[in-house]
């Protein structure tokens, strides 16, 4: 359980968050200078509020010096010390756990190297292994994959969601890549100019059109809890069963009979009024129209509910005009098989 | 007389060094990250030495360091120790000229040293002092080293303050530059002046290579 109310006020920029995380990942999402560092430094006692409480799993940080508060963080920038070797700087914190640390992030190699001879990537992984060594009881990432390539991130993304599911140790975790966000957090907090626009499971703060701006165009959308029904191995792709319905989810995820969260980006949902026929789109969902929100660029945002789950399609007012959508119509919400992303929860 | 003053020298500039080297290194490191009423006054007193004539401070260490000085008397009342027209008196002299270059070198060391990574090393547990021991002084070693060395020479080339405030006995007080200065009063002894110059140039570049070396060696490991 983690607890921040907090003011500061830094220059022009004033920051008033407030949010409460009950387990697992927080993730900090917002524009650039929306005050996502500055809410992680403070949690990290590198930044000292105005006013207000930090409480981590019942511990109360707000007056703790830095090195008394048991956590590791992450930085954007890695700092990992020059002067010392990889070896050096992993247990500069501690020794927890060195072996599994050092083989699940790839280390062994690089031991006896320095950071300067360091790839982005490689120093990414370091700066992880060093904070995780040193036992923390909360762990603070700031942009931790954002040096990564795809690969690599496959790689750490699981052993990520494994701290956060086998050893329980809560993270805050700031990140500009949604899906990444949808397939780790368990919770969303959403800033914007040092404010909290929303915060709560992130299945309910990505269904709420009002965040869509905040997240993005690409990154708009909901997330479904679903369940693995089945794998279609000929054809690539991997069935799922959710409250109100099938959907059929390219490539082959999670394991049967897992639970499955599925990212659903609102700018590639179609609507149609009537369920159309030889369309080449796997998922057709009929769905009801809930809210409907003005969003960027002449577009709309429309809320569809399927079951109890919540849906986000994203049209434009020409679409929405031409078509006379209007709240509590039902209609059909298209999805194709490859604009998903899901991970296992 | 010539080697007695080549090895006073040696001996009064290695004391001088090693003994303000400490301070130097507090004193560089409040200037550089500490900010505090006064901190401008503390630095130009860190730096009169440097701008003051060295009579001037000669004089100034009389006074305050003599038999009979301000804090001389009480020192020599509590411990014994005197300092002047001893070879201590000389290694002060020289301690005090080097250290305005000293602390400088070294300031711009610890400005260069990133406080991220101070920060880094607090979240991972490190209290002040284990931070400073294996963070900010390692990173900073180069210019301490730098602060040192011209620290050094400085106190081999001291002539003014010291001639004032402890004058030139041989084998006490009598040190490379005096010796020079000495010697060149007397007709027919300009061979003892061009040996002891060439000991200067050679104990001056000795410093700067074995600092170069030191430097790449850090810089390696």
């Amino acid at each position: 359980m983690i607890a921040v109310q907090i003011t500061k006020r830094l220059g022009d920029f004033s920051l008033n968050v407030q949010f409460e995380a009950p387990r697992g990942v927080t993730a900090l999402f917002g524009r650039s200078g929306s005050g996502k560092t500055s809410v992680i430094n403070a949690i990290a006692g590198l930044l000292r509020p105005d006013t207000g409480q930090i409480t981590v799993a019942g511990r109360r940080l707000t007056d703790m010096p830095v090195h008394m508060r048991n956590l590791g963080y992450v930085f954007q920038d890695e700092r990992l010390f020059p002067h010392l070797t990889v070896a050096q700087n992993l247990s500069y914190g501690g020794d927890h756990d060195a072996a599994r640390v050092i083989d699940l992030l790839g280390l062994a190699p690089l031991l006896d190297r320095r950071p300067p001879a360091l790839s982005g990537g490689e120093k990414s992984r370091v700066a992880l292994g060093r904070a995780l060594m040193s036992n923390p009881a909360i762990l603070l990432l700031d942009e931790p994959l954002a040096a990564l390539d795809a690969q690599r991130k496959a790689e750490i993304l699981p052993y990520l969601e494994q701290l956060r599911d086998d050893m329980a140790i809560p993270m805050i975790y700031v990140s500009h890549d949604v899906a990444e966000v949808a397939r780790l957090a368990n919770t969303l907090v959403v800033l914007d100019a040092g404010h909290v626009v929303r915060a709560g499971p992130v299945e309910v703060v990505l269904a709420d059109p009002a965040v869509a701006p905040f997240v993005g165009l690409r990154g708009a959308g909901a997330v479904l809890q679903a369940t693995v029904a089945g794998y279609d191995v000929q054809d690539g792709l991997t069935h799922v069963t959710f409250d109100a319905g099938r959907l059929a989810l390219s490539g082959r995820v999670g394991r049967i009979g897992g639970a499955l969260r599925v990212h659903i980006p609102a700018q590639d949902v179609i609507l149609a009024k009537s369920a159309p026929t030889q369309i080449s789109a796997r998922n057709i969902l009929p769905v009801t129209v809930r809210t409907l929100t003005p969003a960027a660029n002449g577009g709309v945002m429309v809320g569809l509910q399927a079951g109890s789950s919540t849906l986000l399609a994203r049209i434009t007012q020409a679409s929405l005009r031409e078509m006379a959508i209007a709240e509590g119509q039902e209609i059909f919400a298209i999805v194709k098989a490859s604009v998903m992303s899901a991970a296992g929860d | 007389m010539m080697w007695q003053a080549v090895f006073l020298s040696l001996k009064v500039s290695a004391v001088a060094t090693v003994c303000a080297l400490p301070f130097a290194i507090w004193i560089a490191y409040i200037l550089a990250r500490k900010r505090f009423r006064g901190h401008g006054l503390l630095n130009g007193l860190v730096h009169l030495p440097l701008v003051l004539p060295p009579v001037v401070t000669g004089y100034l260490l009389l006074v305050l360091f003599g038999k009979q000085g301000a804090i001389g008397a009480p020192l020599y009342a509590a411990f014994g120790v005197s300092f002047a027209f001893q070879w201590t008196g000389a290694a002060l002299a020289a301690a005090i000229m080097g250290f305005p270059l000293m602390v400088r070198a070294i300031r711009l060391g610890f400005e260069a040293v990133d406080v991220g990574l101070e920060a880094a090393a607090g979240t991972l547990g490190a209290n002040r002092a284990r931070v400073f021991r294996t963070v900010t002084l390692p990173l900073a070693t180069p210019a301490i080293l730098a602060g040192a060395v011209l620290g050094f020479a400085k106190a081999l080339g001291e002539f003014g303050a010291t001639i004032t405030f402890v004058a030139a006995i041989p084998g006490q007080t009598q040190t490379i530059p005096s010796a020079i200065y000495g010697l060149l009063q007397v007709p027919g002894e300009e061979s003892g002046v061009i040996v002891l110059v060439s000991i200067s140039i050679g104990l001056a570049m000795g410093a700067l290579i074995a600092s170069e070396w030191l430097a790449r060696r850090m810089a390696a490991r």
